[in-house]
């Protein structure tokens, strides 16, 4: 018997040691040199035609890079309280951020009360980035880090205690009330994504119908529609005397919106689970909330992370929507703030701003997600 | 010789699986007909058969993977219904190896082993790792424990997914074609391990063609064909004279080479 049992075979390791003594006997593979002449010719030149299409692209590319840095750096006027001097100067005008960046970035929100959300902006970004940190992935330290940081941010938010003056939400504007939006959405709509998910493929016809009709109508309405519901049309089915907080109505409208989409996105994901590990989960005898939450939601969620990523990003810049609802987000902020007749013609450069910081966001959070799926991969291959 | 003694056991032994006229269709297909078997505390069955014949369907009844239509199955003195608790109850006490491993690719090793007793058991985190640990170096591969499973070879992959099973220390084991979806120098590691897994005692039903396995460890042989079962037999009849004539046709093919 003895010897039929195989010594502790690490095969992969005497895979590796095989390898190894090809290497001593062969040699080390050919390693290839690429200089930037070689890549030039083998990747811009490597036939007449793209060589035209390459000279072409350069000369396009200066050609504007030329005009945009006359326009934009050359010629632009930096700073100045006076719209006139910007008047005179050929270039961009930027001092038109400088001057109206207030405005901008809070909106309504009381002028000497700014700082207030200039803390909370930075408490906000505090957490977030901790939240995206693998060290602080634990529940001990994400739920009490949260629950802080949203009662300093209402605190200051708000205000009415502490000496802080009264200030409410329907005057919040600017970046603040764009982050709320898409907060508040996220941690929303997430939670009801994945049941709406799970809810589609559910082996009970009730729950799938629910699941089922939800979705489909949802994504049969435009966004606009669901908010003017929640804001005009929802109130009137309420009783007398009860009211529930404009701005958490449009943030649930927004969040079941998002969470549809979304839904269908972690659908693909959880169709693409083979059968074999929910037999191999249930065989265990684990239940069907542990079989998911262990085993199929985190392979399934790691496969259509993509996805996600598409509609969060998404939901970020569908939070602009509420202008048709009189709230100032930066976009709307920033279109109300341009109609001031000495700085109106500089809306170009306004815009430009407004733009950077989207994309400054946006461009982050894909960034981001790329780092998971590269932590995602890590040690593992199927 | 020890399975004689096995065998001798055996017969004294309480019944711990039951199968009375089981029957299961797909739609209009037959899939098991009027299938019966009685399996004893540590009795070791290997069913074979031809691709198709319901051995796999039979197996996967019996931890209610698959739903039977008529007919009854005892587990463990639990009967088999639509009761979700009886369900749970028996599959915790009934271990499954695949064909295709089926480990969680995204869970090390070690937590592939210790998930279910700590969340099925609620052992404590220690206590499953401790065990988790005992049954890697059974299945001889403790040095393996913090991979994933995909950076292991198809047999070490098997080897940690009847690991895994008997982590939840299970009266039965059943093994769906275990080795059938292995490279022929990684089938051996696999069986000397259920060689050994079987001379301990554990009550086994193993679905699988190596026939070298099944003489060495089987008390009994069941073969299967389109759904029925056709003969039961110690496997010294049942390899030296079979009564039917389908039996003597597959052994005829399968050992022919």
């Amino acid at each position: 018997m003895a010897e039929m049992i195989a010594p502790t075979g690490d095969t992969a390791a005497t895979a590796i040691e095989r390898t190894a003594i090809a290497a001593e006997t062969v040699g080390p593979p050919p390693t290839e040199r690429i200089g930037a002449l070689r890549w030039m010719r083998r990747n811009l030149f490597n036939s007449p035609f793209n060589s035209v299409l390459t000279l072409l692209a350069l000369g396009l590319i200066t050609y504007w890079g030329i005009g945009f840095f006359e326009w934009g750096i050359l010629n632009a006027v930096w700073y100045t309280k006076d719209s006139n001097v910007c008047r005179q100067a050929t270039g961009a005008c930027w001092a038109v951020i400088v001057e109206k960046h207030r405005p901008m970035l809070f909106g309504l929100y009381p002028y000497e009360e700014h700082w207030r959300l200039v803390i909370a902006l930075v408490v906000y970004l505090g957490t977030v980035s901790a939240t995206l940190a693998p060290p602080f992935w634990k529940k001990q330290i994400l739920v009490p880090m949260w629950i802080v940081s949203l009662a300093v941010m209402g605190t200051l938010m708000w205000g009415g205690i502490f000496g802080l003056t009264y200030v409410d939400a329907s005057d919040w504007g600017g970046l603040p009330l764009t982050m709320v939006l898409f907060t508040g959405t996220l941690i929303f709509g997430f939670p009801i994504a994945i049941l709406l998910a799970l809810g589609r493929r559910s082996r009970l016809p009730a729950v799938k119908a629910i699941s089922v009709t939800l979705i489909e109508s949802m994504r049969g309405v435009p966004l606009i529609t669901i908010l003017f519901v929640a804001v005009n049309v929802f109130p009137l089915f309420l009783p007398e005397g009860m009211d529930i907080n404009k701005m958490l109505r449009v943030v649930i409208g927004m969040a079941i919106f998002f969470a549809c989409y979304q839904a269908e996105v972690i659908r693909g994901g959880l169709q693409a689970i083979p059968r074999g590990q929910y037999e191999a989960a249930e065989a265990l005898g684990l239940s069907y909330w542990r079989m998911t939450y262990k085993i199929i939601l985190p392979q399934a969620l790691r496969i259509c992370l993509p996805g996600i990523v598409n509609h969060i990003i998404a939901a970020f810049k569908n939070t602009s929507f509420v202008l048709i609802i009189g709230l100032f987000d930066i976009l709307t902020a920033t279109t109300s703030v341009m109609q001031d007749p000495l700085w109106r013609r500089y809306f170009v450069e306004a815009y430009l701003f407004v733009a950077a910081v989207y994309f400054i966001f946006c461009f982050a959070l894909s960034k981001y997600s790329h780092q998971v799926e590269r932590w995602l991969n890590e040690g593992r291959r199927f | 010789m020890a399975n004689q003694a096995a065998a001798r056991q055996a017969e004294t032994a309480e019944t711990v699986i039951q199968l009375a006229d089981v029957n299961k269709w797909y739609g209009e297909f037959h899939a098991l007909k009027d299938v019966s078997l009685t399996v004893k505390r540590g009795e070791r069955v290997v069913v074979c058969g031809p691709s198709g014949s319901g051995k796999s369907t039979m197996i996967r009844c019996i931890n209610r993977l698959e739903e039977h239509q008529r007919g009854s199955i005892v587990v463990d003195g639990i009967e088999l219904t639509d009761n979700l608790k009886n369900i749970e109850a028996i599959r915790s006490e009934v271990g499954m190896v695949f064909q295709s491993f089926n480990l969680f690719p995204h869970l090390r090793v070690m937590d592939n082993l210790t998930l279910a007793p700590m969340w099925v058991r609620k052992m404590p985190k220690a206590d499953a790792e401790e065990i988790a640990m005992e049954y890697l170096r059974r299945v001889r591969i403790p040095e393996q424990a913090y991979k994933f499973p995909g950076q292991l070879s198809g047999g070490q992959q098997q080897r940690v997914a009847i690991a895994r099973a008997l982590c939840m220390q299970p009266k039965i084991m059943l093994f769906d074609e275990p080795t059938s979806a292995l490279d022929p120098e990684m089938i051996k590691e696999v069986l000397d391990v259920m060689i050994e897994l079987a001379e301990s005692g554990m009550t086994m039903i193993v679905v699988t063609h190596e026939m070298g396995f099944a003489k060495t460890v089987a008390d009994t042989m069941v073969f299967m064909d389109a759904g029925e079962v056709v003969e039961i037999a110690s496997p010294k009849v049942f390899f030296e004279n079979p009564t039917s004539d389908r039996t003597k046709l597959f052994l005829s093919q399968i050992l022919s080479h």
